[in-house]
């Protein structure tokens, strides 16, 4: 495999010293060999300098050209079906078929990929400050927030106005989504605050803040007519159809703001994995780490969830689903925003297909395709555990 | 062992016997507030009925208003509040000691969105109408659910589930469930109205039948958890160390889920989703007991009855002709509690 190009280590003189013929394949796969294989590799641009594991660099190859084939497959779908050279030609060309594509089909698509690259890093951010694989910003109050002032919208202006529509439909629910999940972010933070952010305490007060906000929510939806509950529970649910370009626009360029911080914070994120002692002699300030890593992660939650909804399930199985894809100490960040989109691209995938004509929304089914795969690599793990 | 302590330091007993006394004392305490709450739930109402009516009622009944409402309304609503309040608590202590996960709640078995699933697909594929034929769907569903999750925890490895796997198999299984749940009521109006009611959580309206049909259930559950604790104690101490001392770790780990399954199960099916309540109950409560289960699980049962009735008794009370469903009240009320509980001293960690 890749050892034989790194210099052999003093421990693994034994190895060969068994093995005369010293063939260097043969030693890779001796069991005691493989635990000194390569894991990690610097690499370094300028002043800065990271280590990269060769094995996420493959997992995030293949999971990037999985989004791109399900991006393109779930462009074929709609009125006009076409096929996948179709699709490209329309992309690059000007054919009969770019308005429908380039208007409807990719930012819908864009909207997908995004979405979920977003909510599996605030996912992964989350999970690895509150050092607890079921947190997810459902914890830091951000999707309670914003579901429960999206539902008290629905059910308090339709039955009279004749249902949200026009302006409160397009830019009204997601800038109420934004605010509502920000408000709920902050009271989380603030309530948690208490001479520093302490992991535990956060999780803890997360729950309580959140329980409040879930179970308005429930309230409100008995409280109105059977309908708004019904199109309250799509927009909880986190649908894609009829996004357009104005929900790619703000997602990407959260993104891209909030990624090369978020990347730089990674490896005192590592540092957060030990006790706060450890953390403050490793020279981490653990608060100021831990408050803009949960300040990146919600506003990364808060725009994915004002483009399309709290989908579910992502951001708290995309960053499992890596960390056991990579076999990383915590959830991986790149992988897992990767995992996050072809997560959801797949799901809205089968979300349109499954049942045409009837589109279900997109979170409906990101969690019965993710939660099969976990469970999945949760027992093949066990098992190559027992082995 | 308190005749080896008394040998080797003449003090140890007397600390030892105040610890116990303290902690019994506590026990006390919560009876003392479960009987307060329980009073309450029986005289406040849409109909408020006097203890000196109360007391008729119980005794010497003649078919007065006050005893009807007492006997027909009130006590069966108050027996379910109690017994799902026990078990809720007892639950959660429960599961958050399995998985060792403070987020974890009895609905992360699977419990509570397999309850969900069933009592939809029962309404829509088989068309049942009465609160009844929910109650076994939900009970079934429940029971389906949390043993699959304990298979799923269990495949592939040796041991019973270890508690990361216990708790990404629960979540997993359940957000799986809720998304069925969720793609049948957005296509069925029908099923839609009821599972709105049923999430919110409820104890209005439930007779004596209700009673009797979910009791056997939180018995077998109680003794069941009973016999759990200190096998549960050795567990918090690690895999490794709990199997030193001669546990059986699979047996524990099977007795715990099935007493959570049978507990949540019966609460869930009852009462509909109150997954709150067993979660924030034994955060309470264990600053009070510490880390020992033998005491933990009996005051989270108590004080999940007693949070219960007083949350249903304001929402009773605050939204007067109306009520407020208790899973709505006891978010709003135990939800503030909670946090400036865990803001004012350090969280007793798991």
């Amino acid at each position: 495999m890749s050892a034989p190009a790194e210099k052999a280590r003093p421990v693994s003189a034994p190895a060969e010293k068994a093995t005369p013929v010293s063939a260097s394949e043969e030693k890779a796969t001796t069991p005691y060999a493989r635990d000194h294989r390569v894991r990690e590799r610097p690499l370094r641009i300028g002043p800065a300098s990271w280590t990269v594991r060769p094995r996420s660099a493959a997992v995030a190859l293949v999971l990037l050209a999985a989004t791109a084939l399900l991006t393109a497959l779930g462009m074929r779908i709609g009125d006009i079906p076409m096929s996948l050279a179709q699709v490209v030609g329309a992309v690059v060309g000007d054919g009969p078929d770019h308005f429908v594509v380039m208007e409807l089909r990719l930012p819908r698509a864009l909207t997908g990929v995004l979405v979920g690259a977003a909510l599996a890093l605030a996912g992964a951010v989350t999970q690895a400050v509150a050092r607890n694989p079921l947190a997810s910003p459902d914890v830091l109050g951000v999707t309670p927030g914003a579901s429960v002032s999206v539902v008290a919208v629905i059910v308090a202006t339709s039955s009279a106005a004749g249902g949200p529509g026009g302006t409160l439909a397009t830019l009204g629910i997601p800038l109420l989504s934004l605010i509502g999940g920000l408000v709920g972010a902050l009271a989380v933070y603030t309530l948690a605050w208490r001479g520093g952010l302490d992991g535990y305490r956060l999780v803890l007060v997360g729950i309580g803040v959140s329980a409040v906000f879930t179970n308005v929510k429930y309230w409100l939806l008995t409280i109105g007519d059977v309908n708004d509950s019904g199109r309250a529970m799509v927009w909880i649910s986190g649908s894609l159809n009829g996004r357009g370009w104005e929900h790619v626009v703000p997602v990407a360029i959260g993104l891209a703001v909030l990624v090369p911080p978020a990347l730089l914070g990674a490896r005192s994120l590592d540092a957060l994995r030990f006790g706060d002692d450890t953390v403050t002699g490793l020279g981490v300030r653990s608060n100021l780490v831990r408050s803009l890593m949960v300040l990146a992660a919600v506003l990364l939650a808060s725009v994915a969830t004002a483009a399309a909804g709290p989908i579910a399930f992502v951001a708290l199985a995309a960053p499992q689903v890596a960390l056991r894809l990579t076999g990383a100490a915590r959830p991986p960040l790149v992988v897992s925003a990767l995992t996050g989109a072809a997560l959801t691209v797949a799901a809205d995938l089968v979300a349109r297909t499954a049942f045409s004509p009837v589109e279900l929304p997109v979170g409906v089914v990101t969690a019965v395709l993710g939660a099969p795969y976990l469970i999945y690599l949760l027992i093949r793990a066990r098992r190559k555990a027992r082995s | 062992m308190s005749a080896s302590a008394a040998t080797a330091r003449p003090r140890a007993p007397g600390r030892a016997g105040t610890v116990h006394s303290r902690r019994l004392l506590v026990l006390a305490g919560l009876f003392a507030i479960l009987a307060v709450a329980v009073m309450l739930s029986v005289m406040v109402g849409a109909k408020p009925v006097p203890p000196g009516d109360v007391w008729h009622a119980l005794t010497a009944q003649t078919g007065t208003e006050n005893d009807i409402v007492v006997r027909s309304l009130r006590i069966p609503r108050t027996a379910v509040g109690v017994m799902a309040g026990v078990a809720l608590g007892v639950a959660g202590a429960l599961m958050q000691g399995h998985t060792r996960n403070p987020l974890a709640d009895p609905g992360l078995l699977g419990v509570t969105q397999g309850a969900a699933f069933a009592m939809v697909f029962g309404i829509m594929a088989l068309g049942v109408t009465s609160l009844y034929g929910y109650i076994w769907f939900g009970m079934a569903g429940a029971l389906v659910a949390s043993a699959g999750v304990f298979a799923l925890g269990m495949a592939g490895g040796r041991g019973g589930p270890t508690p990361v796997t216990l708790a990404l198999a629960g979540t997993a299984v359940s957000a799986f469930l809720y998304a069925l749940t969720s793609a049948l009521v957005l296509m069925d109006q029908r099923a839609m109205d009821v599972f709105r009611f049923w999430q919110a959580g409820s104890i209005a309206g439930r007779d004596g039948e209700v009673v009797w049909q979910v009791l056997p259930f939180v018995a077998v559950g109680l003794l069941l958890a009973l016999f759990n604790a200190p096998g549960l104690n050795a567990l918090s101490l690690g895999e490794d160390v709990a199997r030193a001392l001669g546990q059986n770790i699979t047996l524990t780990r099977s007795v715990g889920v099935a007493a959570i399954t049978l507990l949540g199960g019966a609460s869930v099916a009852a009462c509909g989703s109150l997954s709150f309540l067993g979660l924030m109950v034994p955060h309470l409560t264990r600053p009070l007991s510490g880390p020992d289960h033998r005491w933990l699980l009996p005051y989270s049962g108590l004080a999940g009855a007693a949070a219960l009735l007083l949350a249903d008794v304001v929402g009773r009370v605050v939204a007067r002709p109306g009520e407020l469903e208790v899973g709505v009240v006891l978010a709003l009320l135990g939800a503030p509690f909670f946090v400036a509980l865990v803001r004012r001293r350090k969280p007793v960690r798991l």
